[in-house]
Formats: structure tokens, C-alpha cells, sequence
């Protein structure tokens, strides 16, 4: 009687573990494709309609930001340029491109910090984070 | 049991729907129907412009043709390069039996290399699939008010020019059969979802 009870809880046991698994891995599935990082989501609402969600551009019509050796090279001015925005023919990876970016000029310093440090550092990107000092500094100078 | 029915009954009600879906005809009139009275948005009027390789393009390149037009201008910095991934997402699904039709509104800075160079920048090299057009600006508007799309110069809105970001989708009898937002992903996901509506009806 006694060892019918231990096997049964044991049982019992052995479907609750099963039964929390599975809710995890679903949850886990459902949040997974959700950005829950905040320079991610701003990233994903003000620049992915052009740039996409994985930085690849688009054609030779839009720059990409993934792997761009512009991006590397124009460290200097990339605040400037999201907030007062780019014109003109400009060379990304040996291919040219002309297309006007508008500025994203209600965007305030932070918010420009997160989308720069998340664009320095995601799809393969390994350019240094920049801080929001160095960021303020350079809104200070834009042309 | 009961709740397991029920779904099930909804789930074939919901793909019957499916199968008798027929998009809406903007260019008829149907006065007695259950939508009542609606907008008429007329049939395609006479055109003639010249695409991005230089070759004329009217009403004839379009006959028999299920096509989908919009308005743009090379110079756009606002929502035309949203707009053009979103179609470009469009020709890459349906690029051998769909027509295209893009609009520059910008009679003034744009001209045919320009337009060839805005396609070729997105991959359309020598392709009369989709055309990047070009005429007057008479003859641009009125396509434009035929439509009932937004198409004026502002000189206070970035770009230049104030502009709807609609995509239209006609029919093999120049009809308007649907009207979406061209910078909006879900809504291009319904047009290609309703081009293969409007390809059954067809056939």
C-alpha cells in the first residue's frame, strides 16, 4: 500500500516536471520573438522599415548597417547623421548609393546612444560601444 | 465535447468563407448590395507615359494584365524607399505574371535616367515588368485624382512633394479591386494575399 502511494506521487511527480517543461518552452517560444531590449525596439521602430531587421539594407537602394565599412569609418558623425539626416552619393562597401535619410530630429541623445551601441554590436558588428558623454559631445558639433 | 464541436463548425465555416472570398470591385457600382451604396472609384482612363528605358507605355501594355500601381519620385526621402522595398517584396513573389506601375509625381527634377537608375539600384535591369513612368504633369494628376490618392507639391514637407503611400491593385478588366498601405508590412502581406484571390477569378 505504501509503495503504491511512493509510485504514484512519483508519477505524479514525473508529469508536473513534464507539464512546467513544456509551458516553459512554449512561453519561451512566444517571447522569443518579441524584442524585449529597449534599443532594439528603437532601433526596430525608427530605422528596420529601411535598414531592416538585420541591418541588411535593401539593394543598392538603402545602405546596409550590418558588416558596413561606413559605419566603421564615420564613428565620428553617426549621431549627427540619424538626427539631421544624410544626402548625397556616399560609397558602403565599394558600392555607391543616393538616397536622402531623413533626421530623426525629436530623437534625444540617449535614444540615439542605444540605437548607435545596438547597431555597433549586433549582426556581427564589432565596432566600440560609444558612450551618451561622447554622443552629447558630438550632437554639440554637427555640421 | 460541445466546445470541440464548436470549433470544429467554426473552423468550416471559417475556410468555406475562404473559398467563396472575391475581392471588393471599387470600379462597379452596387447600390442593392449588403455594403450599400459605396464609392465608385472609376475604371482606368486613358494614358501615356515613358518608362525608365525610354519605351511608351498606355493602357494597351496593361490589357489582359493584373497590375499594381502607386506614386513615387526618385527624389523621395520620406516613405518612397519604405514603399519600394515593400512592392520590391511583391515583384520578388510574383515578378512572372504580375505587372507594375510606379508613378514619379516629380515632373520637374526627375527624367528617364533617373528612373533607370532608381530601378537598377533595386535589381530591375532591362525588365518591363514593372514600370517606372514619367509624362506630364496633367496627365500624372489625373491619374492620381482617378485613384483618389494624394499627389501635390508642398514645399513645407520634406521631399517636396505631399503624397499618398498607397498601393493599388487592378484587375484584368482595368477595375480597382483593392487599396493598401504601401509602408505598411502587413498590409502589403493582405495584397499578396489578395492577388492570388483575384488570379482564381481569373482563370
Amino acid at each position: 500500500m505504501e509503495e503504491q502511494k511512493k509510485t504514484e506521487s512519483k508519477k505524479k511527480g514525473v508529469l508536473m516536471a513534464i507539464a512546467v517543461l513544456l509551458a516553459f518552452f512554449f512561453v519561451s517560444k512566444l517571447l522569443s520573438g518579441i524584442a524585449t531590449n529597449p534599443s532594439q525596439i528603437a532601433y526596430e521602430n525608427k530605422c528596420a522599415s529601411c535598414h531592416g531587421l538585420e541591418g541588411e539594407g535593401v539593394k543598392e537602394m538603402i545602405p546596409p548597417l550590418a558588416n558596413s565599412d561606413w559605419l566603421v569609418n564615420n564613428q565620428e558623425t553617426i549621431a549627427c547623421v540619424i538626427k539631421y539626416g544624410v544626402k548625397g552619393p556616399m560609397l558602403v562597401n565599394g558600392k555607391e548609393y543616393d538616397i536622402e535619410m531623413l533626421g530623426q530630429k525629436k530623437m534625444k541623445d540617449i535614444e540615439l546612444t542605444n540605437i548607435i551601441n545596438y547597431i555597433n554590436t549586433s549582426w556581427g558588428n564589432t565596432i566600440s560601444p560609444m558612450k551618451n558623454v561622447a554622443v552629447i559631445e558630438q550632437l554639440k558639433n554637427c555640421n | 465535447m460541445n466546445k470541440i464541436l464548436f470549433f470544429l463548425s467554426f473552423l468550416i465555416l471559417v475556410s468555406c468563407t475562404n473559398e467563396s472570398k472575391k475581392l471588393h470591385d471599387y470600379s462597379v457600382s452596387i447600390i442593392n448590395s449588403s455594403l450599400g451604396p459605396d464609392t465608385i472609384i472609376k475604371a482606368v482612363p486613358d494614358f501615356e507615359f515613358t518608362n525608365q528605358l525610354g519605351n511608351k507605355v498606355n493602357n494597351e501594355t496593361f490589357k489582359d494584365d493584373i497590375y499594381v500601381v502607386d506614386f513615387f519620385f526618385t527624389s523621395c526621402p520620406g516613405i518612397c524607399p519604405v514603399m519600394t522595398k515593400n512592392m520590391l517584396r511583391v515583384y520578388e513573389k510574383y515578378n512572372l505574371d504580375l505587372k507594375f506601375l510606379s508613378h514619379s509625381i516629380d515632373q520637374k527634377r526627375d527624367d528617364i535616367p533617373k528612373l533607370k537608375k532608381y530601378a537598377e539600384k533595386i535589381g530591375i535591369i532591362n525588365d518591363e515588368k514593372w514600370h517606372f513612368v514619367m509624362g506630364t504633369d496633367e496627365g500624372i494628376k489625373k491619374m492620381a485624382k482617378n485613384y483618389m490618392i494624394l499627389a501635390y507639391e508642398d514645399t513645407t514637407v520634406a521631399g517636396g512633394f505631399e503624397h499618398g503611400g498607397q498601393f493599388v491593385l487592378i484587375d484584368k478588366q482595368q477595375h480597382v479591386r483593392g487599396y493598401y498601405d504601401g509602408t505598411d508590412e502587413e498590409a502589403v502581406d493582405k495584397l499578396i494575399d489578395d492577388i492570388a484571390i483575384l488570379k482564381l477569378e481569373n482563370k
